[in-house]
C-alpha cells in the first residue's frame, strides 16, 4: 500500500489582527514600530502585555489525501479554506502542525499570476510557464497547444493590455491547464470566464483527474464539486466539521447553511467586512403573489449619514448556486445611511423561480473609491419560495426547470 | 506505480539558509524575471535604450558646467568630463539597481502571494536590468576616451568585469535588506531615493578621493562603491595605481552587507506573503 500523497497533521494558522489593519489591510509603519518599543518597557514593569488580537484561521486540521483522488474542500467564506490552500502551496507557512506532500505540486490560486499587461500574449506565454514551474523546454513543445486550447492565436502578438477579459483568461487558464503536475491544487479559478469556458475548463479538470492524477479543488461551487469530487472535506471556523464521500459532506454543509440561517441575523458571527454597518434583520413583508418584499435593517455605528452605498441581496439555490444578484448600482439608484439605525426596502415585483427553498446573501459596501466592505452575511436568511400557481391556472410549473417566465402560445388559425 | 521523486515538508519556522538545489531548479525563473523587467523596461518608448546612453551623459555635463567649471572642483591630469562619467557609470548601475532591488519584492507582491518559487530570485534578477544599461552606457565611455584620446590601462580593462560583480554584490546586499524592509514597513519607499541622493556626496563621484584628508581616506572604503570608482579612475584614467588595501577593505564591507542583507531577507521571508 503506497502512502497517502497529502498527509496534513495537526495543522493551525494563527495570524495577529491588529486594529488598525481591519480596515486598510494596513502595512505598519514604523511610528508604530517605534510606538512599539516604546510600549516594551512599560510591559515589562506592569508585568503583563498588552494583548494582540489572535486570530486561528486554521485549527488543528487533520486529513490526507490519496493518490488519484480527487477532493473538494467547501465551507462558507472565512472558514479557512484559502487559508489551507496557501500553505499546501507553501505560500504562508503554518504556525503549528506539519504537512508532508509527495509529488510535484502545481498550485493555481488564480489564473494569470504573473502575467503582465505589458508583454504580448506569446511572451506572456512564456512567463506565466515558467512561474508555474514548467521548464522552458516543455513550455515550448505544448507552445502551439496552449495556443491552440486559449483561442486568441489573432492576437498572440498583442500586449495583453489590450485583450478583453475573456481572452485574458483563456488565455491564462490555458496556460495552466497545460501543466502538468502530479498533484493539481485548485482556487476557484473556474468560476471566471462565460459559460462556455468554464465548461471548457471543467472537463479539462476532469480529464486531468483521469490521467491518475491527484486534485484538490477548493469551491463555492457545490455543483462543480458534486459533479467532479469523489471525496470532500467541509470547513468551518477553521476546523473540520466533516469528510468523506461528496454526497454526504454536501449534505452537512446544506445543513449548516439551513440552521445557520434560522439564526438571527443580528446574532450571526460568520460574516465579513469591518462591521462598522451591520445588517440587523430581515423580514419578509407580505405581498402579492408572485412578488416578495423584503426589510432589511441596519446598524450603522459610524455615527456619521453614509451617502452612497453599495447593497446587494443575492439569491442562491441550496446547492451554493447563485440565481439572482440584485444590486442597486445597476439601476442607479442611490441609497444613504442613516447615522443610526434604519430600513431598506427590496420590491421584487416577480420572482421567477420554481418553488423551493432558497438562501439569501447580504451584502454592503460604500460606493466610492475605497469601496469599504461593511458587511457580507452568507445565507443570512432562507425564504420559502411558493409558485405552485404562478401562472394563475392552478396547475404546477415543471419542478425540474428554474426559472419561471411570462410567456403565451399562439397558432395560426386554420 | 508511479516513482516518487519529491517530497516536500511543510513546517513552521524552517531553517534559515539558503537552499542552492532548489534555487538551481529555479533557474529558469531567474532568467525570465530579468528578461520580463527588461522587455517592460523598453516597451512603449521612442528611443528605447537610448535613454541608458542619454541620461548618464547629460548628468556629466551638468557635472562638468557646475562642479568644474563653476565650483572649480579639479579632476588631475584628465578632463573632469571623462573624469566624472567614470563615476557616474557605476553610480549609476549602483543607484538603480539598490532602487530596483528595494522595490521589487513589493512590485511583485502579485506573485509572491499567489505561487511558490524561492524569493530570492526577485531581487537576485532585479540587479541585472542595470547591468543592461551599464553596458550601453560603457560605449559613450568608449567613445569619451577617444575623444579626449586616452588609451585605458590594461588593468583597468581587466578590472571591469571584477568591479561590476563588486558594485552588484552591494547593490544586492543593501537592496535586499531594504527591500524585505519595505514589505513591512512602506516608509521605506520613501527612504531609498533619499539614501541614493546622500550616497551621491557619499561616494566620489562628482570630486576625487583626494579631496579628503589623507587619514580619513580608509572610511570612505566602508563604502565599497567608493573603491570601485577609484579604482576604475586609477586603472582606466591612469589616476595613481589601483590600493589594493582600500578595495580589500571594500570588498570585505561589500560581503557584510550582503551577510547582513540576506539574514535579514532570510528571517522575515516566510511572513511575506502574510503582511506584503
Amino acid at each position: 500500500m503506497s502512502q497517502p500523497v497529502i498527509e496534513v497533521k495537526k495543522l493551525s494558522k494563527m495570524y495577529h489582527i491588529g486594529h488598525e489593519r481591519k480596515g486598510m489591510k494596513g502595512t505598519a509603519t514604523f511610528r508604530d514600530a517605534l510606538l512599539g518599543v516604546a510600549k516594551k518597557p512599560i510591559e515589562l514593569l506592569t508585568g503583563h502585555r498588552l494583548k494582540k488580537e489572535e486570530f486561528w484561521a486554521l485549527k488543528d486540521i487533520n486529513f490526507n489525501i490519496n493518490q488519484g483522488d480527487i477532493v473538494g474542500i467547501i465551507g462558507k467564506n472565512g472558514s479557512g479554506k484559502s487559508t489551507l490552500l496557501k500553505i499546501l502551496s507553501r505560500i504562508v507557512e503554518p504556525t503549528k502542525g506539519e504537512v508532508i506532500i509527495r509529488g510535484k505540486v502545481a498550485s493555481l490560486l488564480e489564473v494569470g499570476t504573473g502575467f503582465h499587461p505589458e508583454l504580448t500574449g506569446r511572451e506572456n506565454i512564456l512567463l506565466n510557464g515558467a512561474i508555474l514551474g514548467m521548464k522552458k523546454r516543455e513550455v515550448r513543445g505544448k507552445f502551439d497547444e496552449i495556443v491552440a486550447f486559449s483561442e486568441v492565436e489573432k492576437f498572440l502578438d498583442t500586449p495583453v493590455k489590450f485583450y478583453s477579459s475573456g481572452m485574458y483568461v483563456r488565455l491564462a487558464f490555458a496556460v495552466a491547464a497545460h501543466l502538468e503536475p502530479e498533484i493539481l491544487i485548485v482556487d476557484e479559478v473556474l468560476a471566471v470566464g462565460d459559460a462556455a469556458f468554464q465548461k471548457k475548463s471543467l472537463s479539462k479538470m476532469s480529464s486531468v483527474a483521469r490521467e491518475g492524477r491527484t486534485v484538490l479543488f477548493v469551491s463555492h461551487n457545490i455543483s462543480a464539486v458534486q459533479n467532479l469530487c469523489t471525496r470532500a472535506i467541509l470547513l468551518r471556523d477553521g476546523s473540520i466539521q466533516a469528510e468523506g464521500p461528496t454526497p454526504v459532506v454536501v449534505r452537512k454543509y446544506a445543513e449548516s447553511i439551513a440552521a445557520a440561517a434560522e439564526q438571527p441575523l443580528k446574532e450571526r458571527k460568520d460574516r465579513q467586512g469591518n462591521g462598522k454597518v451591520i445588517f440587523t434583520d430581515c423580514q419578509s413583508l407580505s405581498s402579492p403573489r408572485r412578488a416578495l418584499k423584503l426589510k432589511l435593517s441596519y446598524l450603522n455605528t459610524t455615527g456619521k449619514n453614509i451617502d452612497d452605498i453599495k447593497i446587494s441581496v443575492a439569491i442562491k439555490d441550496q446547492r451554493g448556486e447563485t440565481m439572482a444578484n440584485l444590486t442597486n448600482t445597476v439601476l442607479d439608484q442611490r441609497i444613504e445611511l442613516d447615522k443610526k439605525e434604519g430600513g431598506i426596502y427590496l420590491n421584487i415585483e416577480e420572482v421567477n423561480l420554481a418553488s423551493g427553498e432558497y438562501y439569501l446573501d447580504f451584502f454592503l459596501a460604500s460606493d466610492d473609491q475605497n469601496s469599504e466592505i461593511f458587511d457580507l452575511v452568507e445565507g443570512g436568511a432562507r425564504i420559502e419560495i411558493d409558485n405552485r400557481d404562478f401562472y394563475d391556472t392552478e396547475k404546477q410549473p415543471p419542478t425540474s426547470a428554474i426559472a419561471l417566465f411570462d410567456f403565451t402560445y399562439h397558432q395560426d388559425k386554420a | 506505480m508511479r516513482l516518487i521523486f519529491m517530497e516536500i515538508v511543510i513546517q513552521p519556522k524552517k531553517k534559515v539558509r539558503i537552499d542552492w538545489k532548489e534555487l538551481w531548479n529555479y533557474r529558469e525563473l531567474f532568467y525570465y524575471f530579468t528578461w520580463r523587467d527588461i522587455k517592460v523596461r523598453y516597451k512603449q518608448t521612442l528611443i528605447g535604450a537610448g535613454w541608458a546612453i542619454i541620461q548618464p551623459f547629460a548628468t556629466m555635463v551638468v557635472f562638468t558646467l557646475f562642479f568644474n567649471k563653476v565650483a572649480g572642483i579639479k579632476s588631475g591630469a584628465v578632463p573632469y568630463a571623462i573624469f566624472s562619467y567614470t563615476g557616474l557609470l557605476f553610480w549609476n548601475y549602483f543607484a538603480s539597481a539598490f532602487g530596483q532591488v528595494s522595490n521589487s519584492l513589493v512590485g511583485n507582491q502579485g506573485v509572491i502571494t499567489k505561487i511558490y518559487f524561492p524569493r530570492i530570485i526577485i531581487p537576485a534578477s532585479a540587479t541585472l536590468l542595470g547591468v543592461v544599461d551599464f553596458f550601453f552606457a560603457s560605449v559613450v565611455f568608449a567613445g569619451l576616451t577617444i575623444y579626449y584620446h586616452i588609451t585605458p590601462g590594461l588593468e583597468g580593462l581587466l578590472m571591469i568585469i571584477p568591479m561590476l560583480v563588486l558594485s552588484i554584490i552591494t547593490a544586492l546586499g543593501t537592496g535586499i535588506f531594504f527591500a524585505s524592509l519595505n514589505v513591512k514597513y512602506r516608509d521605506v519607499r520613501a527612504i531609498v531615493p533619499f539614501i541614493i541622493q546622500i550616497g551621491l556626496f557619499l561616494t566620489p563621484v562628482i570630486y576625487p578621493v583626494s579631496l579628503i584628508p589623507h587619514k580619513y581616506q580608509w572610511l570612505l572604503s566602508l563604502n565599497p562603491m567608493s573603491s570601485v570608482i577609484n579604482t576604475m579612475r586609477s586603472g582606466l584614467l591612469h589616476q595613481g595605481s589601483i590600493n589594493w588595501a582600500q578595495l580589500g577593505i571594500s570588498v570585505l564591507s561589500a560581503c557584510v552587507f550582503l551577510w547582513i542583507g540576506l539574514t535579514y531577507f532570510k528571517r522575515t521571508e516566510r511572513q511575506f506573503a502574510d503582511i506584503i
